[in-house]
């Protein structure tokens, strides 16, 4: 009950400071429409776009403005030492492990509603056609992006050049969800008729990863979080 | 700290087996499809043994080191970071050149290339955080060595499903007679050499640790 608490408490500070104010949600979410943009003019000949090629940027842009989302995030808890006045608090130190996570997976999903029906309109993709498959992909691989980013960007916090080491140790470690995520992806987007099967096959992939992982967090985030 | 009392002799020995590793191969039968090529073989693969090998150690030590902070786990955990990236940088060398003449190309995204490369990276950010992190970043980087070894299996099996060419890891059982004996030979001298690095690379480790720890009490 006091684990659910903490988590809702830290939660909803952290929503509270992010709708005053916007600023990760509005940059995030330029920035992933940028990155959008930019690969269009990189893929894009003669008005047509190569086979195959939105669900990869898709899943580049919500690895890279996620990416800045979580830097983000904890470069607000570093100032005035926040994240410390938290560490100390008589909590459960996996209660805020998860309010984090759930956070920044609140600002990822937030961020793809504008993205994902972008890409659709800009690619012609039909990446509603099996609306629910999507979701799933999407929320599979997103929880397991931020499940490694959170416990990382939340340890950078008193690192020198946490900024350019937060993208060096993610990507490496996530390399599996990018995969299963633009496969996935993919294979619900083949035309004419959509793989579900493959579609499902690399969701359980996800959903696995996100379970060995996020386990791993929380059993890495107390010993790793005390001095 | 003196050298464990192996370290001499076992130096002798490493040291003769890589002296006769080069006479072994060149007498191997010559591989039928690949011919003279093929011979890259006796050393790109062991050094991918040793590479996750020292993966391995990393990961092993970084979770003693996280649980019982134990520093000299953590002087375990460097080394098999170290190893992992040298053993897999000589991997990533001896691939290509060996795949530009089986395959027509240097690169393939081959289940195990691509797993290789993915790991090599990990390790490779391992090390950036531990040299560029600033203090305390030991402790983040052993979450990253754990990290790092278990995801070795999600990228084996999403890059599987991925595409695949690369020869099968049964090729190892179905070598000719004169061929396995150079094969386990190399894998042997390249596990012993790494034995003989990782004491070398521990001991220094535990100096530095030494010289760090005068240094600090000095300034009180």
């Amino acid at each position: 009950m006091r684990f659910l608490r903490t988590i809702l408490l830290v939660l909803r500070k952290d929503l509270v400071v992010e709708l005053r104010s916007g600023e990760i949600l509005y940059t995030t979410a330029f920035f992933a429409v940028s990155c959008v943009l930019v690969f269009a003019f990189g893929f894009v000949r003669e008005g047509r776009d190569l086979q195959d090629v939105a669900p990869g940027i898709l899943w580049i842009a919500i690895a890279f403005s996620g990416t800045l989302a979580l830097g983000r995030t904890f470069e607000r808890e570093r100032q005035s030492e926040t994240l410390r006045a938290l560490i100390v608090a008589p909590v459960d130190r996996p209660a805020l492990y998860l309010a984090k996570l759930i956070g920044v997976t609140t600002l990822m999903a937030a961020v793809e509603l504008l993205i994902v029906p972008l890409a659709a309109l800009l690619f012609d993709a039909p990446l509603f056609r099996h609306a629910l498959m999507t979701a799933a992909l999407l929320a599979a691989g997103t929880v397991g992006f931020s499940a490694v980013g959170t416990l990382f960007a939340a340890m950078l916090v008193r690192a020198r050049s946490r900024d350019v080491l937060l993208p060096i140790l993610l990507y490496p470690l996530t390399v599996p969800v990018i995969i299963a995520g633009v496969r996935g992806t993919a294979a619900l987007l083949q035309q004419p008729e959509p793989d579900l099967a493959i579609a499902r096959m690399w969701l359980s992939l996800m959903v696995s990863f996100d379970v060995v992982f996020i386990t791993l967090a929380l059993w890495t985030f107390e010993p790793l979080m005390t001095d | 700290m003196a050298m464990p009392r192996w370290f001499a002799p076992l130096t002798v020995v490493v040291a003769a087996m890589f002296a006769y590793a080069p006479i072994s191969i060149a007498n191997a039968p010559i591989e039928s499809t690949m011919l003279l090529v093929q011979k890259i073989f006796y050393f790109h693969v062991p050094s991918w043994f040793v590479m996750f090998s020292g993966a391995f150690l990393c990961a092993g030590a970084s979770v003693r080191y996280l649980t019982k902070g134990s520093r000299e786990a953590d002087h375990y955990a460097i080394t098999g970071a170290e190893l992992a990236v040298v053993f897999g940088l000589i991997g990533l060398i001896t691939g290509p050149l060996w795949g530009r003449k089986a395959w027509g190309v240097w690169w393939q995204w081959d289940v195990k290339l691509t797993l290789a490369l993915v790991v090599w990276l990990s390790f490779v950010a391992y090390l950036l955080l531990r040299r560029f992190g600033g203090p305390g970043s030991e402790k983040l980087a052993a979450a990253v060595g754990i990290f790092g070894a278990v995801n070795i299996p999600f990228v084996y099996y999403s890059v599987n499903w991925w595409r695949t060419i690369h020869p099968k890891t049964s090729v190892v059982p179905t070598l000719g007679p004169g061929m396995r004996g150079t094969f386990w030979f190399c894998t042997l001298a390249f596990m012993l050499l790494m034995v003989l690095i990782a004491a070398l690379r521990v001991r220094l480790e535990r100096h530095r640790a030494l010289v760090n720890d005068l240094y600090l009490e000095l300034e009180d």
